[in-house]
């Protein structure tokens, strides 16, 4: 077969795929061999995370204990567990701050998140929020958002960089969706602790990933904060995955309306997987979380 | 970027759209002001030296025009610092070896230009005839190209600075850490200029200059000459900087101040914004250098003496970090002052710096420029 026909067959079945939409596993198809792109997520599995066996220690303490966790492309999960039971690190091993002792973890399933740095893993497209509200406190809430929006990150293209059209309408879509608009000239160190989560999470978006890890996202939020946040969350699902931490419980229930996969850590690895209730009723869980 | 903003805001009664507009408009202002009266002294001095009879009382002593000269020159320093620290929010307390470089490379030019009408006759500069040497050593090959030099002027601090740099930044040294480095590698140059073999004269430098470019150096007309170039540099560089804090570089800049960890993770690699405004400072600051040299006739290793760099810290504290104007300001105040009390109370100078220094950490976070801005928003 000639090169000329391989490429042509690749783009066949990359059109089957994608007909067949995100969170379907490929079906046979899946096997068929496939160009790699270098920086294009490759989820015609059906997986866009995979770690597997990812154990890290600081200094004696098993912050993960071989850990193995796969979520599906378009999914929304949400992780649940003790103080201490490894979530943000499982977090930071995924962006590239923490590297693991030994294990695997994959993006999509080409892309080795292991071989590359923070910023690489932020470009191919894994978006994450962080515990505490991190955003550019001396900025307007309009340059926040300009300075995440997807594009050419070396400094050369910075220097000369003027916003098109298409990128301010973005940006005023998505000012729309968290609920900042009248703010966008605001400094962000001015914003409440609930704007500034918002703020945070619009910078997520305008960034464009594929796979959004998000670690408390509602933390210091009001009750209706936290219910438009859940709805922003759920309209994302499907385009996005989505990997949500979180302690409140009934932010975690509105999240997954009964149906979507919770999973419990504990010490380090996966404790319980399922619904919310299932987990809740698990007698494990309940033993981690009221104690012996 | 500012201007385009109503657009995206149309639609959103809410929030006033002419807000951004008129903000734009006051900044353009306060802008052309500011270099308007960088033009004014620029221009005034010079005239007001040569062409006001030295009778009247308008008229300006040369002590004064050379003092007013020299502080521009460590006010492009405070404007480097500025970049580095106020934007990027990296404290350098090394700034002096670049400014000392920039120095030498001009000094060692202004030692050639001498020629033989040194102390000893000769060819070489009088420190080389003292060291018995022969012939000019290797670094000095060029020293009779003013092109060259000039160009190394940039070069040597542009370049131990992206050295440094990319070992500093790629390993990740913050903060105080950082900070301390580069007083090491100030007291180390300075060291190493000290001496005698590394053959830029040692503990007494280069002084006894005679001409630039084949004209007396100390005629009012060179003087006069350089203040002017001093003035039109000063303003270039003031103008170069605001187009940098004003880009989408310079917000990336700021960004990595305020949440450097938030920047790595929305993809930027913050270690190229990092190493290229360090070099950008450090060029600036071995401009300043070569000004100040002829100007002020003499450069010795003292200039990178770590107190050297800490004062340039200070001007900028003092004049209001992040706000280009600010530090500009700082090395003018604190310069004039210590002129001032270095004449009339030469003992208590340093009592005052420092007591400067703690009223402008306690009282004015936010330095001149903030009280200044503070007083208009009220």
């Amino acid at each position: 077969m000639t090169p000329e026909l391989q490429q042509a067959g690749a783009r066949v079945r990359e059109a089957y795929a994608k007909k067949a939409g995100p969170g379907s596993s490929g079906g046979r198809a899946a096997s068929y061999a496939r160009v790699v792109r270098e920086g294009v997520v490759d989820t015609s599995h059906g997986t866009i995370l995979y770690l597997d066996d990812i154990s890290v220690s600081f200094d004696g303490f098993k912050a993960l204990n071989a850990l193995s966790l796969d979520i599906r492309a378009g999914e929304l999960r949400c992780i649940i567990g003790p103080n201490g039971a490894g979530k943000t690190t499982m977090m930071d091993v995924v962006t590239g701050k923490t590297r693991p002792d030994r294990g695997k973890a994959f993006f999509g399933a080409t892309i080795d998140l292991l071989r590359l740095s923070e910023a690489d893993i932020a470009q191919v497209g894994v978006g994450r929020k962080f515990q505490k509200p991190t955003v550019y406190e001396r900025l307007s809430v309009f340059e926040n958002l300009e300075l995440s929006l997807a594009g050419d990150r070396r400094v050369p293209a910075s220097v000369f960089s003027r916003l098109s059209g298409a990128e301010l309408d973005r940006i005023g879509e998505v000012l729309t969706s968290i609920h900042l608009k009248p703010l966008a000239q605001r400094t962000a160190g001015a914003l409440s602790h609930g704007q500034k989560q918002w703020l945070e999470i619009g910078m997520l978006l305008v960034q464009d990933p594929k796979l959004l890890l998000l670690d408390e996202p509602v933390a210091g939020m009001t009750d209706e904060e936290t219910e438009r946040t859940a709805e922003l969350f759920l309209s994302l699902e499907g385009q996005h995955s989505l990997v949500v931490v979180e302690h409140d419980m009934k932010f975690v229930e509105a999240l997954t309306q009964g149906r979507r996969k919770v999973t419990v850590l504990h010490e380090g690895s996966v404790l319980a997987e399922g619904s919310l209730a299932d987990v809740q009723a698990n007698d494990k869980v309940v033993e981690v979380y009221l104690g012996r | 970027m500012s201007a385009v903003l109503p657009a995206v805001l149309a639609g959103e009664r809410e929030g006033p759209p002419a807000a951004p507009v008129a903000r734009t408009g006051r900044r353009f202002y306060a802008n052309a002001a500011i270099v308007a009266a960088f033009v004014s002294v620029t221009v005034l001095v010079p005239l007001l030296n040569l062409a006001v009879p030295a009778s009247s009382a308008f008229h300006l002593a040369d002590f004064h025009v050379a003092l007013i000269g020299k502080i521009m020159c460590y006010a492009i320093c405070a404007l480097a610092m500025d970049l580095i620290w106020g934007y990027t929010g990296i404290l350098s307390l090394g700034h002096g070896v670049f400014f000392a470089l920039g120095g030498y490379a001009m000094g060692m030019y202004l030692m050639r230009q001498i020629g033989r009408d040194g102390n000893y006759r000769s060819d070489l500069p009088d420190f080389m005839v003292f060291l018995d040497w022969k012939a000019l050593p290797w670094h000095w090959t060029f020293s009779d190209s003013f092109a060259f030099q000039m160009l190394l002027v940039v070069a040597v601090p542009g370049l131990l600075a992206f050295v440094f740099g990319y070992f500093a930044f790629r390993s990740r040294i913050k903060g105080v850490y950082f900070s301390i480095i580069t007083q090491a590698l100030t007291f180390a140059a300075m060291l190493l200029f000290f001496r005698n073999e590394t053959g830029f004269g040692g503990n007494n430098g280069f002084t006894d200059f005679k001409r630039i470019l084949g004209i007396p150096i100390a005629v009012p007309s060179t003087r006069m000459a350089l203040f002017v170039l001093t003035g039109c540099t000063l303003i270039g560089f003031y103008l170069l900087a605001r187009a940098i804090v004003a880009s989408k570089y310079g917000r990336v800049l700021q960004a990595i101040r305020d949440a450097e960890s938030r920047v790595m993770f929305s993809g930027y690699d913050p270690v190229a914004y990092k190493l290229s405004i360090w070099t950008v400072s450090a060029a600036m600051c071995g401009v300043a250098g070569a000004l100040y040299v002829p100007q002020v006739g003499i450069i010795n290793p003292s200039e990178m003496s770590p107190a050297a760099s800490i004062e340039m810290a200070i001007w900028t504290a003092v004049g209001g970090r992040g706000t280009l104007v600010g530090p500009i300001v700082g090395a003018f105040f604190v310069n004039g002052a210590k002129s001032w009390f270095t004449q009339v109370f030469p003992e208590f100078w340093l009592y005052f710096l420092g007591a400067l220094f703690i009223a402008v950490t306690l009282f004015l976070p936010h330095g001149l420029a903030g009280l200044f801005r503070s007083r208009r928003q009220a």
